[in-house]
């Protein structure tokens, strides 16, 4: 089972007042490489991996939860107070009209999220793969936020994403090398 | 009402935010080098401290965690703000 | 500081649009040359370690913005 810890996992803080970079932060949360998708994928895969792998696959896949509620913060400041009007000139004019300031799993272009974006193939080197190629995306997704936000405090948390993905790619990289070596001594798990 | 967040309370949770990262990644590492003496030995010294610092914020804002994990007050606390979002 | 930042120069067509970005530039982390990672590597204090995102100095690679504010055609 899962214990909910009333935390972040790191002291988010937004000092501007910006639903437009809500709009964009979005793709975090329910797109195809956001951090819904890559709790879900870790977690999924934990059935079909030899038991070695398992601890991994369980503790990034609830980091990530950390994340999708860092995330969610952000989106929930930035919006909080913008009335209609801003809501609609940022952008969010067609969000306001289905979900009012709701957040909603759906990517920055409006896209509803979908199991689709999570593959589950059963060999484990091609789940592994496919995860160092999430966190390789959702690095360059936040690249690519934090080169549109000019709020230092939002660059700041994007800034310790970006960084968790580099640590988590390098532990699943490492988890190929341990199934690669026991594969090498023929031993069975 | 709950009582107005003090400056005390963003100390001690951003301490505790510290010592709990340390925590995760340790967990992310040594879930690939299970074997790394020192580092179980440091994410041992480091559970330690984190279950000192929540006891401490427990204590004076409330349980930080569920299902029994954590002591409630009187009235039941669980429901009394700020929910980590809204910190 | 080591750079992680690589830099290629892109084709500049004659009809392109756009004023040219003549050179472009991509990320290359530490986890692509860090290998397993050994025991025992230096570590941030915590404070530090939660502001950077990691534990570890050798997987640290700040980011910041690539793109140079336009400037005037000459
Ligand atoms: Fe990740």
């Amino acid at each position: 089972m899962w214990i909910y810890e009333k935390k972040l996992q790191y002291p988010v803080k937004v000092s501007k007042c910006d639903p437009m970079m809500a709009k964009f932060l979005i793709e975090q949360y329910g797109g195809a490489d956001g951090e819904l998708a890559a709790a879900l994928r870790y977690l999924n895969q934990r059935y079909t991996i030899p038991d070695k792998i398992i601890g991994l696959l369980t503790d990034i896949g609830t980091e990530e939860f950390a994340h999708l509620e860092m995330i969610a913060t952000m989106v929930y400041k930035l919006t909080k107070d913008a009335t209609a009007e801003e809501m609609k000139e940022a952008g969010l004019g067609a969000h306001y009209a289905d979900h009012d300031k709701a957040l909603f799993y759906h990517n920055a272009a409006g896209a509803p999220f979908t199991a689709t974006y999570i593959q589950a193939k059963g060999d484990p080197i091609t789940d592994l793969y496919e995860d160092i190629a999430a966190e390789e995306k959702a690095r360059a997704t936040y690249q690519w936020l934090i080169n549109m936000s000019d709020d230092p405090d939002i660059i700041d948390s994007l800034s310790f994403l970006r960084e968790r993905e580099i640590v988590h790619s390098q532990r699943f990289r490492e988890a190929v090398e341990i199934l690669k070596e026991d594969q090498g001594r023929k031993k069975v798990f | 009402m709950s009582k107005t967040l003090s400056e005390e309370f963003y100390r001690l949770m951003e301490q505790l935010q510290e010592v709990d990262f340390v925590l995760v990644e340790l967990t992310l590492y040594l879930d690939t080098h299970p074997e790394d003496y020192d580092a179980i030995k440091q994410f041992n010294e480091f559970a330690q401290k984190s279950m000192v610092l929540k006891q401490q914020i427990e204590t004076k804002y409330g349980p930080l965690q569920q299902y029994g994990n954590s002591y409630s007050g009187y009235p039941w606390n669980w429901d009394q703000p700020p929910w980590p979002w809204q910190m | 500081m080591p750079t992680n930042r690589k830099y290629y120069r892109p084709y500049i067509g004659p009809c392109d649009p756009c004023p040219p970005i003549r050179v472009k530039s991509y990320e290359t982390p530490p986890q692509l040359y860090l290998g397993f990672q050994p025991y025992g590597l230096k570590q941030f204090d915590p404070s530090t370690a939660l502001r950077k995102g990691t534990l570890w100095p050798a997987l640290y690679a700040p980011y910041t913005n690539p793109y140079e504010p336009r400037e005037e055609e000459e």
